[in-house]
Parts: structure tokens; sequence; C-alpha cells
């Protein structure tokens, strides 16, 4: 996964479609996205906060009874251990640095299950930042706990009434936000997303991931890069980051799309949030609603760099159904003691349904566990009675 | 592609200039294409209230350039079934007597393609296209397909374009020059910012195409203290806020003239 270069293309995906008003803060960004990365000591000071504050490295679990039960060696990355609960904290802490260096005192981000708002909030807290967090109607309604979460840690959430009322209007909110407050506000985007460089900038955030991962597979597969790895994928940062640890092998790489939000298999090529990419949308162009049980899934769309690694064939994006995914939700708890967030549950749910077919028996298997599961329980909860 | 016939009235840009070099203070009023039954009623009405063109929104599903109001206006069109098509088919038959602008998001060309967006404009009449998304280093595909169909392509300079952009903005645009008065989304204010004279003045400093400012320009008292500086001004929330609020074709025109009166005629 190279650098996509000035115009920030992936192939025929990427770019940056953002009015002219935001031309000049998106460059501003990647020169100082540029100059902090080749900084060691920026560097070291995200390293030291990954390591003491967040926990890093997140282990690699391998599951004995499910691998079992699949006929299959799983391993586990697990994210859902890192400090708030989910790999979106690797990402948040990366930006917020940035912004303090770029002199930028507010951050605003948006969110969907609430994870990337709680990441935001919690780095402006660690940072003194002020925070804002847009998050579409119904998500602050399905996800009270994360909302209640943010607000502890100072931020505002400011609840999203237009279009569908969830990710991609938390999106268009917060853009609308930037356009107006760039001077001193950074847009902290939560996946590989948006305009160049957020998902360059996204992606090396998060390929801490991926680049642990390879090494802790090769430690526990005595030598050998794991068959297949899989993620799973809305805008795609988890898939992003991990899958940028293992692209230059010769792991089959799989991104789990929700079957109600699968941009991949389902979009067509367009331009939307700032970034040429698939897109659930009509015959005029009218963008569609995405609809998953887990609303960090329900983007219509997916990050360019997928809709590229898509196109050349390095990786492949099924989907999974609601059905197939409670199922999986409640294996893992069942059989490993790990209750995951429904977003990853996606993943586990396609490799239990290719167990034995598409996965052949014996072979290692490594999902990254992007979340824990604590803000789903009141969902399922519902859903079981 | 088009017909003389198509061509006969001139370029928006011609006739931009020429109303300008005669004198004259330029306004273009804002309409969300399919707002209401009557909106081609509004189109002629504020027309002959004085309007010098006139820019018709083709509402996208997702408008991040634009605040509540053409939000509002936006998702109430398609709601009542408003399309691209539908839109562009109505103003072909709308006998406004002055030059019309589209302005729209990039998928909605994207997903029509380059050439057929811009052939299907031009058939219908209409003179310039507006697309604020698309941004200067990825203009090339739609602004040559749109050239060779004779729609003129307005580009935006923003009050954060540094020279060497404006420059390159202004060079470039057709139409007339799209100044953005505010950073921020479309939508009334009740100041008019101070960034709305200075990007005015960048501009016109560096083009002889008629130079517009939008995006915050919402009282006839506003729009005269920019056109101090600027050749006109694109009026958007303010008429739309009115139209929804069921203004019609009068209460619209009223408000044209009341802006026209406060630029002079």
């Amino acid at each position: 996964m190279r650098d996509p270069g000035r115009g920030g293309r992936y192939g025929d995906f990427g770019g940056r479609f953002v009015p002219e008003s935001l031309v000049p803060a998106c460059q501003e960004l990647e020169a100082g996205f540029t100059s902090a990365w080749a900084d060691p000591a920026f560097r070291s000071r995200l390293d030291g906060l990954l390591c003491d504050y967040v926990g890093r490295p997140t282990p690699v679990t391998e599951c004995g009874r499910l691998s079992q039960r699949l006929g299959i060696r799983l391993l586990l990355k697990r994210e859902d251990l890192a400090h708030t609960g989910s790999h979106k904290i690797n990402n948040v802490l990366g930006q917020a640095l940035l912004a303090e260096r770029m002199g930028k005192r507010r951050l605003i981000a948006e969110t969907g299950a609430g994870q990337h708002g709680v990441a935001a909030a919690t780095a402006a807290a660690l940072l003194g930042l002020e925070c804002l967090v847009y998050m579409g109607a119904v998500d602050v309604e399905r996800q009270g706990l994360n909302v209640f979460r943010m607000e502890l840690l100072g931020a505002k959430v400011q609840a999203v009434h237009s279009g569908s009322r969830t990710l991609k209007d938390a999106i268009n909110e917060a853009l609308r936000d930037w356009v107006a407050t760039v001077e001193t506000t950074h847009y902290c985007i939560g996946s590989v997303v948006g305009p160049h460089p957020y998902p360059h900038i996204v992606r090396e955030l998060q390929r801490v991931v991926g680049d642990e991962a390879r090494e802790q597979c090769r430690e526990l597969l005595g030598g050998p890069d794991p068959d297949i790895v899989v993620a799973c994928v809305g805008g795609g940062s988890n898939a992003a980051g991990t899958f940028a640890g293992f692209v230059d092998t010769s792991a089959r790489l799989v991104g789990v799309e929700a079957a109600g939000g699968a941009a991949l298999s389902n979009g067509i090529p367009g331009v939307v949030h700032g970034m040429r990419s698939r897109f659930l949308q009509d015959e005029d162009g009218q963008i569609l609603e995405a609809t998953s049980i887990s609303a960090g899934l329900d983007y219509p769309g997916v990050g360019p760099e997928h809709a590229f690694l898509g196109s050349i064939g390095r990786a492949e994006y099924p989907s999974a159904d609601d059905t197939e995914v409670l199922a999986a939700f409640h294996l893992l708890a069942e059989t490993e003691g790990i209750i995951p967030a429904l977003e990853p549950a996606h993943a586990l749910a396609w490799v239990v349904r290719e167990a034995g077919k598409s996965i052949p028996s014996g072979s290692s298997v490594l999902v990254t566990l992007s979340g824990r599961g604590d803000k789903d329980v009141a969902l399922v909860q519902e859903l079981v009675q | 592609m088009t017909t003389d016939a198509t061509f006969a009235r001139g370029t928006l840009e011609t006739a931009l200039r020429q109303r300008r070099d005669a004198g004259h203070k330029l306004l273009i009023p804002y309409v969300t294409g399919g707002l209401g039954r009557d909106w081609l009623e509004v189109l002629r009405a504020i027309a002959d209230a004085g309007a010098d063109a006139i820019e018709i929104g083709i509402p996208f599903s997702d408008p991040v350039m634009d605040g509540p109001v053409i939000q509002q206006a936006s998702a109430e069109a398609l709601s009542s079934g408003a399309t691209p098509s539908s839109i562009i088919a109505a103003l072909a038959g709308a006998d406004a007597g002055v030059p019309l602008a589209v302005m729209t998001y990039y998928n909605i060309v994207l997903r029509a393609g380059h050439r057929r967006m811009a052939s299907t404009l031009a058939a219908a009449g209409i003179s310039a296209a507006i697309v604020p998304d698309l941004p200067l280093e990825e203009l090339d595909g739609w602004a040559e397909e749109a050239a060779a169909a004779g729609i003129e392509a307005v580009l935006l300079v923003a009050p954060t374009s540094p020279p060497d952009r404006l420059k390159a903005l202004c060079a470039r645009s057709r139409g007339f020059v799209y100044g953005v008065g505010v950073m921020g989304v479309t939508g009334e204010r009740d100041w008019l910012a101070a960034s709305a004279l200075t990007v005015a003045r960048r501009c016109k400093e560096e083009t002889d195409t008629p130079v517009l400012v939008g995006v915050g320009i919402s009282s006839p008292e506003q729009a005269r203290e920019v056109v101090a500086v600027a050749d006109g001004v694109v009026v958007g929330s303010a008429l739309v806020h009115r139209l929804l609020q069921g203004a019609g074709p009068q209460g619209a025109a009223a408000f044209v003239a009341e802006i026209r009166a406060a630029i002079g005629v």
C-alpha cells in the first residue's frame, strides 16, 4: 500500500473533491502530516502514548475451542483491548497530536457507532483540546451509552437530523462545520475516507495494527504469515491498517462489509465526501441509505484504497448479513469468552460461513477484532428477548 | 448537441458583460429546481423582477456546501419526485427570458457522464453550470466536455484561496467568477462578512470577467454593500427561505425587486 502521491490517487479512486474553501486546508494538512510523520520527535511522542496510554501492542490471541470447531487455526488481533475499546484510538491520538502541532485547538469528529467519537473525546481530554462530535440522530438513539461516555470525557455531542440521520449525515455536518471554522479547527476523520490526505493519514496511523500483527503471527505460527487476513469494512480503517501489514505477503486479504451497506459489492463509482470511490446510489447519482445492525458499518461508501484493492483483485470484499453476524457474536462469546463489537462480528461471520469452503481446513486465519462488544450488549439483549 | 437557436440568446458571460459594461450591477437569484409546483413560474416572475440570470439548483442527497435552508429545499424537491432529468427537461420550456445556470454537485454530473450532462444542459438552452465540489485540480474532464457543448463552467473563489490559485481560478472561470463571500456553507447571516468585499476586490484586480459574490448575501442592504466592489451578487438562501415559507412567484418577485432596487436598476 503505497503513498498516494500529491493527488491522493489509488488507481482511479481517491482524490480531493472539496469546495474551493477547503482546498487550502487540505493542502495545509497534507504538508503538516508529511512533516510530522518524518519528525522523530513526533513519532516518538505518538509511540509513547500508544504504549503507555493505549496499552499497545495489543495481543494476538489464538482461539482454542473455536478453531477446533471450525477446523482452522483462528487468530484474533485484539484491538478490543486497546484503551477506549477499539482501534479508533490509534488514529485519533495521531490526529490530535497533529492538530496540536498545527496550532488548532478545536477538534470536530463524526461518529457512527460512537467508538470514534469516544476516542476523539478521549484524545481531546488528554491534550486539553475542545471537542465536538457529530452523530446521526438514529445513532444517538441506538448508542446512548457512548453518547454519555463522550459527554463524561468533556466533549459535546451534536445530533444530526438531516438525511438518513446516520454516519453519512454526520460526515456532511462535520464538513459543513469545518468549512466555517477551518482556521481554528481540525476535522478528525475516523476512517480511511474523505478528501486527500485523510485516507492516507488514517491508514498510516492504523498500520500499527497490521505491522504488530504480522510480527506476532510469525512468532505464533513459527515463521509463515497467516493464509488469510480478515477485517470488517465500513469506511474501512481497521481493515486498511491490518492489510497494510500484509499486502506484500501472499496472504489472502478479505474485507467484510455489512450486507446492507456493501458499497464494494453493490456500489457504483462516484464522488461523495471529497473522494472518488464506490457508493450505493441510484440512477441519478443520489446517495442511498445503508442499513445495518451495526451503526459503525452503516455507510453507503467505502475508503478509496479499498475500492482500488478490490479493483486490482488484491483484496476481496464479501458481505455478511445481520443474522449471520448475530450468530457469530454469540459464538465468539460462548466459545472464547470474548464479546466482540457487532462490526468485527461481520469478519467472524464470514469466517464461520466459509470455514471448510473457501477457507480450506487447517488454514491459519487472522481476524482483526476491531472493538469490544460492550456498546452493543443492550441492542443484542433487545433482539434476543 | 445544440442548435443555433439555443445559442441565439448568447452565453451567460456575454449577457452579463453587456449589462455590466452598460453600467448596471448584476443580480443572479438562486432557486432550487423542483421546489414547489410553481417553481417555473417563480423563475419567470423573478426574471421580470430584475434578475439578469437565474441559478437553478439541481438537488443532491448530500449537499455539503449548503446550510439548512437549501438542504431543506433540496430534500423537499427530491421527496416530491424531482430528478436531474425532470428539472433539466422543465428548464427547456421555462421561457424565463434570461440566461440560466445550473448548480449541482459533482456526483450528479459524474453519474450522468460528463458528455451526456453537458449536451443535455445545452439542448435545454442552459448556459452555464456550477459544480462547487469539483476543484481546479480535477476540473479538466468536465470543463472540456462543457466547453465543447457550449456550457460555461463557473468556478468559485474562496476567501482562503491563495494568490496563485485565485489567479488560476479567475483565468479558467467562464460565465462569471463566483466569489464566495464568507467561509461557511450557504445560508442567511445578519452581518456581511468582511471577506465578501475582500474576495470581490481580489478577483476584480485579477480579471475582467464579471465577478459576482454569493454565500451569505441575505438582504438588500448587504447586496448594496457588496456591489460597491463586486459586479453583482448571487442571492440564494434568503430567497429560498421565502419560497419554503410559501412566498410563491409574487413573493419571490417582490424580494428580488427589493434587491434590484437596492443595487440600482
